[in-house]
């Protein structure tokens, strides 16, 4: 598989800073075609901010970035916000239209596509995240978790080839978080789709082929979410919930019940529950 | 401090194309001193009801009944300032209302509004500060140079300021990290019990309503679909999920392990009462 984004020592410091602390230290890291990685840490800790070097809307202070064989510089940085389509976790920041379809359809317009198709993208995105019956409405008058399904649909039918969610279900109920993510699992089967997820939400690092976890500007560490979510208690510190098992076996701990130290999923711990009870 | 719908409707934009009916028939009280947990699917009408709760926005139809002031279709904009002393709306992503120069000026610039004297406020400023968990030494620093997560706690000693005897959040954990949440949950927990205060939560977050809440209010396209204790409403399930609404982590971890066979008293919300629970069960096997 092609890397589509390739970042090599790449080094951040906010220009309004005062001390020389850098924001990102010698970052590097790559991602194939088609994958979804998500990215990991607690607030504070730069994923952010990196997002937003890789599609230029930060300037680096060294290193280099290199998104589907283009090097990132003031002359290509235009084509390649082209390629990204990005999320945030307040979609109140980037909306402009003045009507739902408005809002969607202006990536395509600055695109150049045809208005018939236009429409029909427009309709099929909102279709896909449910959010049809809005679509002369005014976004800045929906809800929280219906804008950010509106951002996505800006996404979906702007068609790019990387998909960057900045917390972009953060707004979202339980359940709607589900369909978006299932959405964006539609989305890679459909198109190839790069999916680079900055997140705290457990279900949604666990979609991810791969999980970068970030710490005080740094990749600290990074492997499969099974991998990751070993660490257990330590999860928090990295931004990241305790899987439920790991949150009941302290709890019974508490309780005096003595707990196995392996990792259990859900399954397995309910499993372990009931041969403990039967067998009592 | 009660608040009290009667047969409240709202309709934003009235007469215009955009008109959307918001609110229908709501009948519902957020007793006094309760912790009440506001509910419901995205769009429910959650948001809307909340901005009933300092008169932000009026009625279309029917009465809200705040403390001692009843609040009517025909309620005029004048002299709604010492009711919105009263009930503190901390808004999603308070930090974004920041402005002043200093953490200091900032949390003083709301009781300065309600009259009170620069010394006297910005003394209330320090005291709030300390309150919220964090350090006075922030407090000459510019609000612009903190962390996401200390904005928001700034955000929230400028209403505490306003000495409100209802505090209003909306998802006011929502973009920090687990820790930050738990951090956040705490503090409110503890405001209540230090300063007596009314609180309306309104959370997506099912384990938050299981820990803190002692009241949930269930909307629904615009309309009360239910209420009860947290016990009452995480009863039943399969009505939630017609709802478009979970469960508490522990809750549904319970249902798989009634799926087996093992059973319950009494359905556990947190996993504090399903490990207490379970431990019971196991007697002999507990050390």
């Amino acid at each position: 598989m092609s890397q589509i984004i390739n970042v090599e020592h790449l080094n951040y410091r906010y220009p309004q800073q005062d001390t020389d602390a850098l924001t990102l230290t010698d970052v590097s890291f790559s991602v194939a075609a088609g994958e979804w990685v998500a990215i990991v840490g607690h607030n504070g800790s730069g994923k952010s901010t990196l997002a937003k070097n890789l599609n230029g809307l930060l300037a680096p202070v060294s290193g280099q970035i290199t998104i589907d064989g283009q090097v990132l510089s003031e002359d290509t940085v235009w084509d390649i916000r082209r390629k990204i389509g990005m999320v945030f976790q307040n979609p109140d920041n980037q909306f402009v239209g003045a009507t739902v379809a408005d809002d969607v359809a202006f990536s395509l317009e600055n695109q150049g596509i045809p208005r018939e198709t236009m429409l029909k993208r427009v309709d099929e995105a909102l279709a896909q995240v449910d959010m049809s019956a809005f679509k002369t409405r005014e976004p800045a008058r929906l809800s929280g978790g219906q804008k950010q399904r509106v951002a996505l649909a800006g996404m979906i039918a702007a068609r790019p080839k990387i998909l960057i969610l900045d917390e972009a279900t953060s707004m979202l109920d339980p359940e709607g978080r589900a369909e978006v993510l299932a959405t964006i699992r539609q989305m890679k089967a459909d198109s190839d789709l790069t999916v680079l997820s900055i997140t705290h939400d457990i279900d949604e690092a666990a979609s991810a082929n791969r999980v970068l976890v970030v710490n005080d500007g740094q990749l600290v560490e990074e492997g499969t979410p099974a991998e990751i979510f070993e660490h257990g208690p330590a999860l928090i510190k990295m931004g990241l919930d305790m899987p439920y098992p790991e949150r009941l076996k302290a709890a019974l701990k508490r309780q005096g019940v003595t707990v196995p130290t392996t990792y259990l999923t859900e399954k397995g711990m309910a499993d372990w529950l009931w041969q403990l009870i039967s067998n009592k | 401090m009660a608040i009290d719908f009667k047969q409240v409707g709202f309709t934003y934009q009235p007469g215009t194309p955009f008109a959307t009916q918001a609110l229908t028939d709501i009948n519902v009280t957020i007793p006094d001193g309760s912790y009440t947990a506001l509910i419901g699917h995205t769009g429910s009408g959650k948001s809307t009801l909340l901005q009933h709760l300092n008169a932000l926005l009026k009625p279309t139809t029917g009465t809200v009944t705040i403390g001692d002031r009843v609040i009517t279709p025909e309620t005029s904009n004048k002299d709604l300032k010492a009711l919105r002393q009263h009930v503190g709306i901390v808004f999603q992503f308070p930090e974004s209302q920041l402005f002043e120069e200093t953490v200091a000026k900032d949390i003083a610039f709301g009781p300065q509004n309600f009259g009170a004297s620069e010394a006297d406020a910005l003394k209330t400023a320090a005291d709030m500060l300390a309150l919220v968990g964090l350090d006075a030494e922030l407090l000459d620093r510019s609000p612009f140079d903190l962390s996401g997560g200390q904005m928001r706690r700034v955000a929230i000693a400028g209403v505490l300021a306003m000495a409100p005897q209802v505090l209003v959040l909306d998802e006011p954990t929502a973009g920090l990290d687990p820790q930050g949440r738990l951090e956040m949950m705490e503090m409110f927990a503890k405001l209540r019990h230090e300063r007596e205060l009314t609180v309306v939560l309104v959370t997506h977050q099912m384990d938050d309503v299981a820990n803190y809440a002692d009241h949930v209010i269930v909307m629904d396209q615009g309309k009360i679909a239910k209420t009860g204790t947290p016990q009452e409403i995480f009863q039943d399930p399969q009505w939630l999920a017609e709802h478009h609404l979970g469960l508490p982590k522990t809750t549904a971890f319970a249902q798989q392990l009634m799926a087996k066979g093992i059973q319950f008293d009494q359905l556990p919300l947190t996993e504090d009462q399903l490990a207490q629970a379970l431990a019971h069960q196991l007697g002999g096997a507990t050390q």
